[in-house]
């Protein structure tokens, strides 16, 4: 216990703890400024609204996906299956680099998402992709398929099912991939640098901001920024804990 | 469920359109890209002074992290499962933290602690260690980063596997090291493996944190996702693009092992 808790402590809580006191430093109104510059909270929301939308796609279409892994069958499942974790084996400089050729203003397909919203929301789809997938997947496989075939005998249209018997045994999966892709969409840095093009006050997001200031010798500000970052995602992820202990419960 | 036909043609479509569009035809076209050139470009861009450095960084940041994050892994998962003591609830919601924080903001943690100006920084730098800017800032990213993997693969196995061996050994009167070595370890092998190699991709991998910590000094600071994006920069995109798809088939033999791993984490 004790070796544990030190290297965790020196690894990560150290320097977190370093973070919080420099953007303490010069009291709470000295970062509250910061953070409510024009450019920082134009990166902040930005970085929300388009992570909010990305989820809410995620939400949708992962749990598409995860259907047609499970009740599908078609041949080439198993790499299908496998090729959803590549986001997550894909370093994320790559993985801008790729969407960047194949959907930048030199690709193929003569239009452009370079240095958009659009590219924005394009790279943190890419990284969060499995989330949902890998969250809904395994629910989806222990759900007895009964339930379903006794609710369509006793006359439950495929809309009624999914509704009614589908759904409200996924939501809590759904929503802790939801809260894991929206954490990872807050943060994310390397697949978005490349592909936004970093337009102050139009593409650019939190996490680029935050590294603009400290090359340009702004640590204070950087940290009172990363500072709402991290509250925000753990704010989130605690969340999604309480409220997943709460349907295990509820469950029972 | 039973669905029509046309619904579930429907769903496949969208899911594997969606996917085809999102990941496969990127990544697809990388590699298209990359050997436009020719083989003997893509060698050259590879066997650069420039790119064996960065390879060479890059193999030490996962020789340094993937040992120390396996060995803390494994032991912070038999605290957590089988310890008795408090705070394990905690300790086992502080270990995700690295999942929670954004890799810039990981960089900046470690420069506020040991750069010119950090708590640490000017005490190390007057004896001649320099942290940022430079390999142990960058290895102390890539440890961060990568620390919860296997701590989370090992966890759900040894919940899994119970303490009656365990037990069985300690009663035949084998030490604590020896269940350890000859009983748990060998019940837990293929959740550690799992563990080592998604920190190894990731380790691999890290770029944000990677790079505010790195000097960018070319053939001296960088690692290899580092110099995807200088070579870019520098528009020498034949270099960008071979050290982008020597990672991407790195990600992919990943995938491969992961797939192979995981069936037999099932059976045993």
């Amino acid at each position: 216990m004790g070796i544990v808790t030190l290297y965790l402590s020196v690894i990560v809580l150290l320097p977190l703890a370093a973070v919080f006191a420099k953007a303490g430093e010069h009291g709470l109104s000295a970062g509250w400024d910061v953070i409510t510059s024009k450019e920082a909270l134009s990166t902040l929301e930005l970085t929300l609204v388009v992570s909010l939308v990305v989820t809410a796609i995620n939400a949708v279409i992962g749990t598409v996906i995860a259907w047609v892994l499970v009740r599908d069958r078609f041949p080439g499942q198993g790499i299908v299956n496998a090729i959803i974790d590549l986001p997550f084996a894909l370093p994320t400089i790559v993985a801008g680099l790729t969407l960047l050729t194949l959907y930048g203003s030199r690709g193929p397909f003569g239009f452009s998402v370079a240095y958009t919203r659009i590219g924005v929301a394009v790279a943190l789809l890419f990284v969060t992709l499995p989330f949902v997938v890998r969250t809904v997947q395994p629910v989806l496989m222990e759900l007895d398929p009964e339930a379903e075939e006794a609710a369509a005998s006793l006359g439950a249209g495929s809309f009624t099912i999914v509704r009614r018997i589908i759904l409200p045994n996924l939501v809590p999966a759904i929503l802790a991939g939801v809260a894991l892709s929206f954490a990872r969409a807050i943060g994310e840095f390397g697949s978005v640098v490349l592909i936004s093009g970093n337009l102050p006050f139009k593409t650019e997001v939190t996490s680029v901001y935050i590294f603009g200031q400290i090359e340009s010798g702004g640590v204070s500000g950087a940290a009172a920024v990363a500072v709402v970052l991290l509250l925000v995602a753990l704010l989130v992820l605690t969340g999604i804990n309480l409220l997943s202990r709460w349907s295990l419960r509820h469950a029972r | 469920m039973r669905v029509s036909r046309g619904m579930r043609l429907s769903l496949r479509t969208i899911a594997l359109g969606y996917l085809l569009l999102l990941l496969a035809l990127p990544v697809g076209f990388v590699f298209y890209k990359t050997f436009d050139k020719g083989l003997g470009a893509v060698w050259d861009a590879l066997t650069s002074d420039n790119a064996i450095s960065a390879i060479k960084l890059t193999l030490l940041m996962v020789a340094v992290a993937v040992p120390l994050n396996t060995a803390f892994g494994v032991l912070a998962a038999l605290v957590i499962v089988r310890g008795r003591v408090r705070g394990k609830a905690l300790l086992n919601a502080l270990i995700d933290l690295p999942f929670a924080v954004s890799p810039v903001v990981v960089g900046l943690a470690l420069y506020l602690l040991y750069g010119r100006q950090g708590w640490f920084g000017s005490w190390l730098l007057d004896h001649g260690i320099q942290v940022i800017f430079s390999t142990p800032g960058m290895i102390l990213a890539t440890v961060f980063v990568s620390l919860p993997f296997v701590v989370r693969e090992v966890i759900p196995v040894l919940r899994e596997i119970g303490t009656g061996q365990e037990e069985a050994a300690a009663t035949l009167g084998a030490s604590a090291w020896q269940t350890f070595w000859r009983i748990t370890l060998p019940a837990i092998r293929w959740g550690v493996l799992y563990g080592v190699v998604l920190t190894t991709a990731r380790a691999l991998g890290e770029f944000g944190a990677v790079s505010v910590v790195s000097g960018k000094i070319l053939g001296s600071t960088d690692t290899l996702p580092v110099y995807v994006q200088n070579r870019f920069e520098a528009f020498d995109l034949t270099g960008a693009y071979a050290a982008s798809a020597m990672l991407a088939l790195i990600a992919l033999a990943t995938l491969l092992l992961m797939t192979k791993l995981q069936p037999k984490e099932a059976r045993t």
